[in-house]
C-alpha cells in the first residue's frame, strides 16, 4: 500500500481525544484525505455529534485515562477498522486547571496528568500492539503518533505536571521506537505548537489567538508527517 | 498434571516439554524455546484478541435471567453479528454446570435483552442450548455493547476473575476469539526479538477460536464449532519461503493447525470446518507449541496427528511425572511431527535420522485436489490458486 502526501485511502488511523481541539481537527484532515477514522473521546454527546458530521467514521466513548476502558476501546478501534495502521495518542490532561505552581499542585491533579500524558497512551499503545505489528507484518507499515510539547523539554513556570507528563511521553516514544523497529513500528513525538484549542484556552484563558496556530493547520503538518513516515516504512 | 491456578500467562518457572521428530522427550525452561529451533524455521501464531463473550441478561418473554456465551461465527466480517451461542440458566461460572439451572425454554424470535444489547433468537443449532443469535442495531452499536457488558468467559479452576488483559495475549490483534488462543500465552516480545534473532521468522493467522468447553457431554461431542479465519499473503509468503528452503513450520496452539491446515497455507479467508485427529496426514505444519493436553480433552485428538500413541503416552507419562502445570495457563509441549505418515510407520528407523526426506516426500504428493472445502474455495476467491506456487517453490526430488 502507498499513499501520496496528500491521499491516505484506506489508512487506518485511531485518534484519541477527536472531539476537540487538534483531535477533531485531525479526524477532519485524515477523513478529507481518504482515511478510514475511529476517535475516542469520554463525551457520548460529542462522540454522537462528530460521528454524525463526519460520516464513515467511527465514535468510540471511553477516558484514556481509565484502566478498565483500554481494552474495551482497543477492542472496538480494531474491529471497527478491521486492524490498525496509525495510532494518534492526543488526548491529553494539563493537571491542575488553571495552572499551578508544581509547590502547589495537588497529587492527585499531578497523577491525572500522567494517567492520562503517560499511562494512557503506553497501556492503549500496548493493547493495539497486536494490531500494530500484524499491519507492518503485511506491509501496510504502522506508526504511533505521540502529541508532544515544547513544554517537554521546556522548563515553563506553572506547567510542571504538564511538562513532566509530556518529558515522560517525549522518552517513552524513543524508547518505543528502539525496542520495536525490528517489528516494524514507527514511533513519532511530535509537538503541534500552541494552537487555538480547548486545551490552551484553559491553560492561557487570555491568549491572543491571533498569536496562536489554527488546529486545522497543525492537523495537515501532522497528517503530512504520518504519510512521510509511512512512505520511509516503504522506501 | 497440576491445574494452573493463577491467571499469569507467562510465570517465571514455566516449563516446556520437547518432543523431538524422533519422539525423544526433553525438558526446558520454556524462555528457551528458541534453542529448539533452527534457523529457518517460520513460528506461526494466532493473532486473535479475546472478546468478552459471556454476557448475562434476561429472556424478555419469561424475564428469566439468562447467560448467553457467544461461541462461533462463520465471518470475520465486523457487519456479521450473529453468533452461535450457548445459553445457560441463572447463576453464573462459580456453580458447577451439573447444578446450575436450565436457561428457560426458547422458541424462534425470542428477545434476549443482555445489558445494553438486544438479540433475537433464530432458532437451535441441533442442541437446545446451542442457538443462532443475531444482534439488533448498527455494528459498531453492537462491538460497543460487547466490549463495555460482556465479561471473558470464566475457568472455574482459577483463584480469581478474569479481565480481558488477562486473555488478550501479547499478539492479540483483532477482536474475534471467544476464548484466548492460550499457547500464545507463551509469547512475548523478548521472545519474539530471540526467534528473530535466531533467524527463525515469525508470522500470524488470525483464527476466531471457538469455546473449548461447556460443561455438558453432548455439547462438548460438537466441539469444536466452525471457525472462521484469515491468512494474510505476507504469512503465505512466509510459508513458502520456509518451505523452499526446508525450514520448519511450527504452529502456536491447536487453532493455527487448524486454519493452516485447511487452507493448505495458502492466503484468504476460510471457514475451518474440518477436525483434525490421528488419520489426518498434515501437509503444512510440522510442529506445534501447545499447552499441555490430557487424553480425554478434545485437543489430545489433534496431537495424534502429530505423532504415534505410543509417543503420546511416553510425553504424558512425562508430564505426569514432572508435575507439569496444565490449563489454559499452564506449561507448554513442543510436539515435532513424526517424519512419515504413520500408516507407513514399519520403516521409521530408516527416515527417522533425516528430517529433510520429509518435505521432499510430501511436496510431490499432489496437494490440493482432495477435500477443498467449497465454502472456504469461494470465500478464498481473490487468492491465487496455490497448486501453482506451492510447485513452482518445492525443493526438486
Amino acid at each position: 500500500m502507498s499513499h501520496s502526501s496528500e491521499q491516505l485511502i484506506d489508512l487506518r488511523v485511531a485518534i484519541t481525544g477527536g472531539t476537540s481541539g487538534l483531535g477533531l481537527a485531525l479526524v477532519r484532515e485524515l477523513r478529507r484525505r481518504g482515511a478510514r477514522v475511529a476517535f475516542v473521546a469520554r463525551t457520548r454527546e460529542r462522540v454522537d455529534a462528530v460521528a454524525r458530521e463526519q460520516p464513515g467514521t467511527h465514535g468510540i466513548v471511553g477516558d484514556v485515562a481509565a484502566k478498565e476502558d483500554i481494552h474495551p476501546i482497543a477492542l472496538q478501534i480494531a474491529t471497527a477498522l478491521g486492524g490498525l495502521d496509525v495510532l494518534v495518542n492526543n488526548a491529553s490532561s494539563l493537571g491542575p486547571a488553571p495552572l499551578a505552581l508544581l509547590a502547589d499542585t495537588e497529587c492527585e491533579d499531578f497523577a491525572i496528568a500522567l494517567e492520562t500524558n503517560v499511562l494512557g497512551p503506553f497501556r492503549l499503545t500496548r493493547a493495539l500492539l497486536g494490531a500494530l505489528t500484524a499491519s507492518a507484518r503485511e506491509g501496510r507499515g504502522a506508526v504511533v503518533v505521540n502529541i508532544s510539547s515544547d513544554a517537554a523539554v521546556n522548563a515553563y513556570a506553572q506547567w510542571g505536571a504538564y511538562g513532566a507528563s509530556k518529558a515522560a511521553l517525549r522518552h517513552m516514544s524513543a524508547i518505543w521506537n528502539e525496542e520495536l523497529a525490528g517489528s516494524g513500528v514507527r514511533f513519532l513525538s511530535l509537538d503541534p505548537g500552541d494552537m487555538d484549542t480547548p486545551l490552551h484556552a484553559l491553560a492561557i484563558p487570555d491568549a491572543d489567538p491571533a498569536t496562536l496556530t489554527r488546529p486545522e493547520a497543525a492537523a495537515r503538518e501532522l497528517t503530512d508527517a504520518i504519510a512521510a513516515a509511512l512512505a520511509r516504512e516503504h522506501a | 498434571m497440576i491445574a494452573a491456578a493463577s491467571a499469569v500467562q507467562r510465570p517465571a518457572h514455566a516449563r516446556l516439554l520437547v518432543i523431538g521428530a524422533d519422539g525423544g522427550i526433553a525438558h526446558a525452561p520454556r524462555a528457551n524455546l528458541p534453542g529448539f529451533l533452527q534457523p529457518g524455521d517460520l513460528v506461526i501464531a494466532n493473532d486473535a484478541a479475546t472478546l468478552p463473550a459471556s454476557l448475562h441478561g434476561v429472556h424478555v418473554r419469561s424475564g428469566m435471567p439468562i447467560e448467553a456465551r457467544l461461541a462461533g461465527r462463520s465471518s470475520l466480517v465486523r457487519e456479521d453479528v450473529r453468533f452461535a451461542a450457548v445459553l445457560f440458566g441463572a447463576g453464573d461460572w462459580r456453580i458447577r454446570t451439573e447444578d446450575r439451572p436450565s436457561p428457560p425454554p426458547l422458541a424462534p424470535g425470542d428477545r434476549l435483552a443482555l445489558g445494553p444489547l438486544r438479540a433475537t433468537v433464530e432458532g437451535t443449532l441441533g442442541h437446545q442450548r446451542l442457538v443462532a443469535l443475531k444482534f439488533e442495531g448498527a455494528a459498531d452499536a453492537v462491538w460497543a455493547g460487547i466490549a463495555r457488558h460482556g465479561r471473558p468467559i470464566q475457568y472455574a479452576y482459577l483463584d480469581r476473575d478474569l479481565a480481558l488483559w488477562d486473555v488478550w495475549t501479547p499478539i492479540a490483534a483483532l477482536p474475534v476469539a471467544f476464548e484466548p488462543p492460550s499457547a500464545g500465552f507463551a509469547l512475548d516480545w523478548k521472545l519474539i526479538g530471540a526467534l528473530r534473532a535466531r533467524d527463525v521468522e515469525f508470522a500470524t493467522i488470525t483464527l476466531a477460536a471457538g469455546i473449548s468447553s461447556t460443561g455438558d457431554p453432548a455439547l462438548d461431542a460438537r466441539l469444536p464449532l466452525d471457525e472462521p479465519y484469515r491468512i494474510a499473503e505476507s504469512t503465505a509468503a512466509a510459508i513458502r519461503r520456509a518451505k523452499a528452503r526446508g525450514g520448519r513450520i511450527v504452529a502456536v496452539g491447536t487453532t493455527v493447525v487448524r486454519g493452516l491446515e485447511h487452507a493448505r497455507g495458502r492466503a484468504g479467508t476460510g471457514l475451518a470446518d474440518q477436525r483434525i485427529g490421528p488419520d489426518t496426514r498434515l501437509r503444512v505444519v510440522d510442529a506445534i507449541l501447545s499447552g499441555t493436553h490430557e487424553p480425554h480433552e478434545s485437543h489430545y485428538q489433534l496431537l495424534r496427528a502429530f505423532q504415534g500413541d505410543d509417543v503420546l503416552v511416553r510425553a504424558s507419562a512425562a508430564l505426569e511425572a514432572a508435575h507439569y502445570r496444565t490449563h489454559e495457563f499452564g506449561d507448554s509441549v513442543l510436539l515435532f511431527s513424526s517424519p512419515r505418515p504413520k500408516s507407513i510407520s514399519i520403516d521409521r528407523p530408516q527416515r527417522r535420522r533425516d528430517n529433510s526426506a520429509c518435505s521432499t516426500v510430501r511436496s510431490k504428493r499432489p496437494q490440493h485436489h482432495e477435500l477443498e472445502h467449497p465454502a472456504a474455495a469461494r470465500e478464498r476467491s481473490g487468492a491465487q490458486p496455490g497448486d501453482r506456487r506451492f510447485r513452482r517453490v518445492a525443493p526438486g526430488p
